[in-house]
């Protein structure tokens, strides 16, 4: 197995290990994937459009199981872990999309509570985090706008208030920038990185070179044809020597 | 539990009235028409078993004596002697006034008063009630009475001639029966409609919620509750109607005093059951919704 950081066997939040997924009966998607997250880090997948980064996102946050292959998640194998005992897990993580996935019927302020209310927190608990949640956004005076009627960033941050207002222990962001200006990009990628000072594992699936250049000691994998290059984070943008 | 209860804030993840659309008219269709079919099946099931009951043990002698005078002394005879019989329940002479009544219906003479219809040679006549079930040996015992005291007479099962209609009419109820059957199928099959469009309809919905940790049964209980509150709608619609009609038949059958009529009452237990009915309608729906759900949320992971 190759780390995508430096190796601490039995401390791995994530371990892939010879992982790959098939739909159906075609050919493999990923294949022989294999590799360890580290708590705390912050991690870039990359890869062109169709090397698999969707697919193996989804098995990061339990939305699909691998065909072959070990997957370990806060050291407990995934694969043959019975489907009832998944929401716990999920729990545990939060998920960031390209196109945001917010439920348009419900308030900012709602889809935010969401994860809490789902966890079974009260009503009274779960005021005062969601709205520091609102207000750390900047969307403290938008918190009963629906979803419509918010910019594409604004609806981003509303997203990513979501997924983290839980404390997940692991943050997966599935193109996160990708529906929104240079500008915003950058202040999303603040609040990631934010998130990552406070212990969160971040991993951000992009396309966007210039953002993996804005995160100091980020690890970077790359996806090729379903199958994991230079994860050892040789190929990392810019130089880890960099200046 | 039925509607299950959830709380204020998750019921606001399904958006108001989405589900609502044609389910709840339809399920008022189906449960005016079961409740309907159920009325009409009790009530001919419990008159073919008043027929049955009124019919299995009872026979009619029929004297055809030319001699008037004989004639009545012969079924005072048989009506005097089959009463004492251990095996007769009960022994009635059917006075000539009550066939000549029964015969002016026919004539069109009010009252029998028709001098035609007092010149006809009319049988004496002697209903015998057996007692208990058992037809075979009081039959062959009265058969022995009757030759005795009124020699020739016929001696008329009831079973003979209303037994085709007992069988009809208990033909027609298991039919009733049948009809509620398929129309709860028919429901059940709507509400499952229902949950899989909803589900279809909310799929994004769902996949978001199990993404963020919800549990099948949170879910589940989500759309229960949606699904249960609409057929529920749909149900009470159906009941109101189906009650307004059964009402109004029963103040026009109330009109209808004799004859086979009279016997077509619901009873207690029918009205017990239709009243059961859509109380258990409303818990099969909950119950189909519920085992739709899980069922379809399992293929997710």
């Amino acid at each position: 197995m190759t780390d995508a950081s430096p190796a601490r066997p039995g401390g791995a939040m994530v371990e892939f290990d010879g992982v790959g997924l098939r739909y159906g009966p075609d050919a493999e998607v990923l294949s022989d994937i294999s590799f360890n997250l580290q708590p705390g880090s912050f991690y870039f997948l990359t890869g062109a459009s169709g090397a698999g980064k969707t697919s193996l996102l989804k098995m990061l946050y339990l939305a699909q199981r691998p065909s072959r292959g070990i997957v370990r998640l806060f050291g407990e194998d995934l694969v043959a872990m019975p489907r009832h005992r998944l929401p716990g897990f999920r729990r545990r993580i939060g998920v960031v999309f390209q196109d945001f996935r917010l439920i348009p019927h419900l308030s900012a302020r709602d889809n935010i509570a969401l994860p809490l209310r789902i966890a079974g927190v009260s009503e009274e608990d779960l005021s005062g985090p969601v709205g520091e949640m609102l207000s750390w956004i900047g969307l403290g005076d938008r918190a009963d706008a629906r979803p419509a009627t918010l910019s594409g960033g604004e609806q981003q941050r509303v997203a990513i208030a979501r997924a983290v207002i839980a404390r997940p222990q692991l943050l997966v962001a599935d193109e996160p920038t990708g529906n929104v200006d240079p500008e915003m990009a950058m202040r999303l990628l603040g609040l990631f990185e934010a998130l990552n000072r406070l212990g969160t594992t971040v991993v951000v699936a992009t396309h966007d070179i210039h953002l993996i250049s804005r995160i100091e000691n980020a690890q970077m994998m790359r996806l090729e044809k379903g199958r994991l290059s230079d994860p050892t984070g040789a190929l990392r943008y810019p130089p880890a020597n960099r200046a | 539990m039925i509607i299950p209860r959830v709380p204020v804030q998750h019921r606001r993840l399904l958006p108001d009235r989405r589900l609502s659309g044609p389910t709840p008219w339809v399920i008022a269709i189906l449960m005016m028409l079961t409740l309907l079919a159920a009325a009409a099946g009790v009530g001919l099931a419990r008159s073919a078993n008043a027929i049955g009951a009124a019919i299995a043990g009872r026979v009619t002698v029929q004297i055809v004596t030319a001699n008037p005078v004989t004639r009545a002394e012969q079924a005072a005879a048989l009506r005097r002697a089959a009463a004492a019989q251990p095996f007769v329940l009960s022994a009635r002479s059917v006075e000539p006034e009550e066939l000549q009544a029964t015969l002016g219906q026919w004539f069109g003479a009010a009252e029998g008063d028709d001098p035609v219809l007092k010149s006809l040679p009319l049988p004496a006549l002697v209903d015998i009630d057996f007692v208990g079930e058992d037809r075979t040996g009081p039959m062959r015992q009265l058969q022995a009475l009757v030759a005795r005291e009124a020699p020739g007479a016929r001696i008329i099962p009831h079973a003979e001639w209303l037994g085709p209609v007992a069988r009809l009419i208990r033909s027609l109820a298991w039919i009733a029966g049948g009809m509620v059957v398929l129309m709860t199928l028919a429901s059940a099959a709507v509400v499952i409609m229902t949950a899989r469009a909803a589900l279809g309809t909310h799929y994004t919905t769902i996949e978001m919620l199990h993404m963020i940790g919800a549990t099948d049964r949170q879910i589940t209980r989500l759309f229960q509750r949606r699904i249960a509150i609409d057929t529920a709608y749909g149900i009470a619609l159906g009941t109101v109607v189906a009650a307004a009609i059964l009402l109004l038949i029963g103040l026009q059958w109330s009109g209808v005093t004799a004859g086979l009529a009279a016997t077509a009452s619901l009873g207690p237990a029918g009205w017990a059951l239709l009243l059961a009915l859509p109380l258990l309608a409303i818990a099969l729906a909950a119950l189909t919704a519920r085992q739709t759900l899980l069922a379809a949320l399992k293929k997710i992971l």
